[in-house]
């Protein structure tokens, strides 16, 4: 039998561009090419960093804050990137 | 007395960190601003003189770390290792110290001793961060100098320290950040194998740590350096490894995390700032875009309200009057030298001439959007309508420069990380309607559409751009593949503008605008004035009147006369050319003379129809050359000439015809 990878729900994981406007998260990982995981990660997406949504419409790029910073991600990027939700949040 | 000494010192920094402020502060404006050989991408160079030491200073490009992921990047820590600098004097954002401290991770282990400039504690302080820089330097091992250089506070310290810290002889020995341990055995294994066998000036560590972070600029020099049977094993260590760019980035937050902890202390609730409060209606999508078109349409107006009369006052006593002295000077002189000086030479000039006040004015309103760091979130608000181009928000700044003018546009496109990217923005920018086409079009339109002029201008703007974004999506889709590169975008603090820094981005925007722009009209201008006198000495049998009669048959479907056509392609040289080219033509003596006499030449289907050619034509010839060495390449620069021939001529004729359909 093949070895099951656990889903995403299973690991209580979520894609960034899912957390909502003012919910904080905890980084997991980056699921992208090296590339985009060397820019993100220099930029301080790395694991167990918190992450606060700050805008978030649902479509478009987001906001997010992170080690005092704010950045702009695309959709597309905000999807790569694993959280889990912080204790108590939604 | 000490002897004369010269010392080279770098200036390094993340985005947004005010680096530029302590350079221009250093240096004063003893700057010059060039590009890094090889690359389209600007350096600053300056000195200033202190206790008998000349210290230059080299101005790095502003790179979130030094991990080659961009031509900055590389551009940076090339020079660092390869130059070695005396000193490197690390810009920091204290109000975002973990981030900004990362590239200080990267700086530490290289061999020119680091001094950390602790710039911007007035934001940190009104966030409620508290910083001890005794207590960071004393965990860095470097000194640290608190800073708010837009006050221009602390700027003789940083001096004073650079001074102490090459007059001293005592060894510089910072705390190094080292890698995360669940990587110190793989890092050891690496170092192993290519020790003794790494190129000089590099040192074994750091090339190990890069190959980890899979650097692909060391990763092809070690390939090149190894033998093929050590390059192997070392590949395959990588392979088992590509988590390590994580735990290595991850390795130096932690390592910052400790070096911090004792100088930093944070509020303990995030407070909304002054930039959360802009921010929620500035980048919401609805609110934003109205904030941002408000906002345009002020620097606009300002643009033409104060620029315009200001061009004509510069046209009338200044073009106009020095071509009148000179035409006096030279009364029983030859004919083709006063032609050639009041054609060709004065002519050329004065259209750079005129043009200053219009630059200056849409210059120091970018920047100052910019500086106050607007900018960034128009380019986060227009991301989704770029994204339809393949383009993300990065692409709007260099694009909306193009309103001022075409060649600091293209010239802008350097902030776009991607090739692909970067192209495109490039090929897209000639549609965006520049000041010398907008002159055009305020003169033209109100001689044929009466009332109608401002909304006939306003439709043809409007067309360019509708033009500009078809052109956008067709060529993402055909030239490029529909790929598209990550919006990864930093929203700095808003902040109160820097007058020395606007002023200063305005000065060498304009000077690289004249030094580029102007040579090239002025050659062009004389090279045109040549076409249009030989062989005969009158132009309706020069050459240029040749071509112009041979573009006849095209001409015709637009409803052109060869004339017409000879004025669109003078405004190869400048756009605004074609006005003038049209006085000569039809023999009027002045502009007043050609609004009287233009009416009855043309109908207002073929005067629609040179509009609508003009707008979308090849850009001026200052703006090609730009491309060509932004682009660096001779395919592309030809391919977007061509590609707008086709798209203006073809736009010319569907709308002369429609519209002759029409009546």
């Amino acid at each position: 039998m093949l070895p099951l990878i656990p889903t995403d729900t299973e690991l209580g994981l979520i894609r960034l561009g899912a957390l909502q406007k003012g919910a904080t998260g905890i980084v997991h990982d980056i699921q992208a090419g090296r590339g985009l995981v060397s820019r993100l990660s220099v930029l301080g997406f790395t694991p167990e960093a918190r992450v606060t949504m700050v805008q978030n419409f649902g479509h478009g790029p987001v906001i997010v804050s992170i080690r005092d910073t704010r950045i702009a991600l695309g959709r597309g990027e905000a999807a790569k990137v694993r959280i889990r939700r912080l204790n108590g949040q939604r | 007395m000490a002897e004369k000494k010269t010392i080279t010192v770098a200036l390094a920094g993340q985005p947004n960190v005010g680096k530029s402020t302590v350079f221009n502060l250093l240096t004063g404006l003893s700057q010059h601003v060039g590009n890094w050989p090889g690359k389209t991408v600007e350096r600053k160079k300056g000195t200033y003189s202190h206790n008998g030491i000349v210290v230059h200073i080299v101005d790095l490009p502003g790179t979130y770390s030094l991990t080659a992921n961009s031509a900055e990047e590389l551009i940076a820590r090339d020079y660092i290792i390869k130059d070695q600098p005396d000193v490197v004097v690390a810009v920091i954002d204290a109000s975002a110290m973990e981030r900004n401290l990362y590239l200080v991770a990267e700086l530490l282990p290289l061999p020119s001793p680091v001094i950390l400039a602790l710039n911007m504690i007035d934001v940190a302080e009104q966030q409620g961060i508290q910083i001890e820089p005794e207590v960071l330097e004393a965990a860095l091992g470097i000194p640290v100098v608190p800073m708010v250089a837009t006050r221009n506070q602390g700027i003789r310290q940083l001096v004073e320290t650079i001074d102490e810290m090459v007059q001293d002889g005592t060894a510089y020995e910072p705390k190094r950040p080292e890698i995360r341990d669940d990587h110190r055995a793989v890092l050891e294994e690496i170092q192993d194998l290519i020790v003794s066998r790494v190129p000089d000036p590099y040192r074994v560590s750091w090339v190990s740590l890069k190959l980890l972070e899979g650097d692909d600029e060391i990763m092809r020099l070690m390939e090149d350096c190894l033998p093929e049977d050590i390059w192997e094993r070392v590949h395959a260590i990588l392979m088992e490894h590509e988590d390590a760019i994580v735990a290595v980035a991850s390795g130096r937050y932690n390592w910052i995390g400790r070096m911090t902890r004792a100088a930093l202390v944070r509020p303990g609730v995030g407070q909304i700032t002054l930039t959360e409060r802009l921010d929620r209606w500035a980048t919401h999508p609805f609110w934003g875009l109205v904030i941002l078109a408000g906002i345009l349409g002020l620097v606009f107006s300002v643009t033409y309200t104060v620029g315009a009369p200001l061009q004509d006052l510069l046209s009338t006593h200044v073009v106009e009057a020095s071509a009148r002295l000179v035409s006096a000077a030279l009364i029983g002189g030859p004919g083709w030298l006063t032609g050639l000086l009041i054609d060709g030479i004065i002519g050329g000039v004065g259209t750079v001439l005129t043009f200053i006040p219009i630059l200056l004015i849409f210059f120091a309103s970018m920047g100052l959007l910019e500086d106050m760091g607007y900018m960034a979130r128009a380019g986060y608000v227009m991301d989704r309508f770029m994204h339809l181009m393949g383009l993300h928000g990065k692409s709007f700044l260099p694009l909306f420069l193009g309103f001022g003018c075409n060649v600091p546009a293209v010239m802008g496109t350097r902030v776009i990380e991607s090739r692909r990217g970067q192209l495109l923005t490039i090929m897209l920018a000639p549609l965006v309607p520049c000041t010398a086409r907008m002159v055009v079009l305020a003169f033209i339109t109100p001689l044929f559409f009466g009332a109608a002029a401002p909304l006939v201008a306003w439709g043809l703007v409007g067309l360019s751009l509708v033009v500009l974004a078809i052109s956008g999506v067709l060529m993402n889709k055909v030239a490029f593949g529909g790929e598209r590169a990550a919006f990864i975008m930093e929203l700095p603090l808003y902040h109160v503008p820097n007058w020395r820094t606007i002023g200063l981005l305005v000065w060498q925007r304009s000077l690289s605008f004249f030094k580029r722009a102007g040579t090239v009209i002025l050659v062009m201008s004389v090279v045109l004035w040549g076409l249009s006198i030989l062989p005969t000495g009158k132009i309706e049998t020069s050459y240029l009147a040749r071509i112009g009669q041979f573009l006849a048959p095209l001409g015709a479907l637009m409803g052109l006369s060869w004339r017409m056509m000879v004025a669109l392609l003078t405004s190869f040289i400048a756009k605004e050319n074609s006005i003038a080219s049209l006085g000569i033509l039809f023999r009027a003596g002045e502009e007043a003379g050609l609004a009287e006499i233009l009416p009855g030449i043309l109908t207002p289907a073929a005067a629609l129809s040179f509009l609508v050619v003009q707008m979308l034509f090849i850009p001026c010839v200052a703006t090609v050359a730009t491309m060509f060495h932004e682009a660096n390449s001779w395919k592309w620069t030809l391919f977007s000439v061509a590609f707008l021939l086709v798209v203006s001529f073809g736009a010319g004729i569907a709308v002369y015809q429609v519209a002759a359909l029409i009546g």
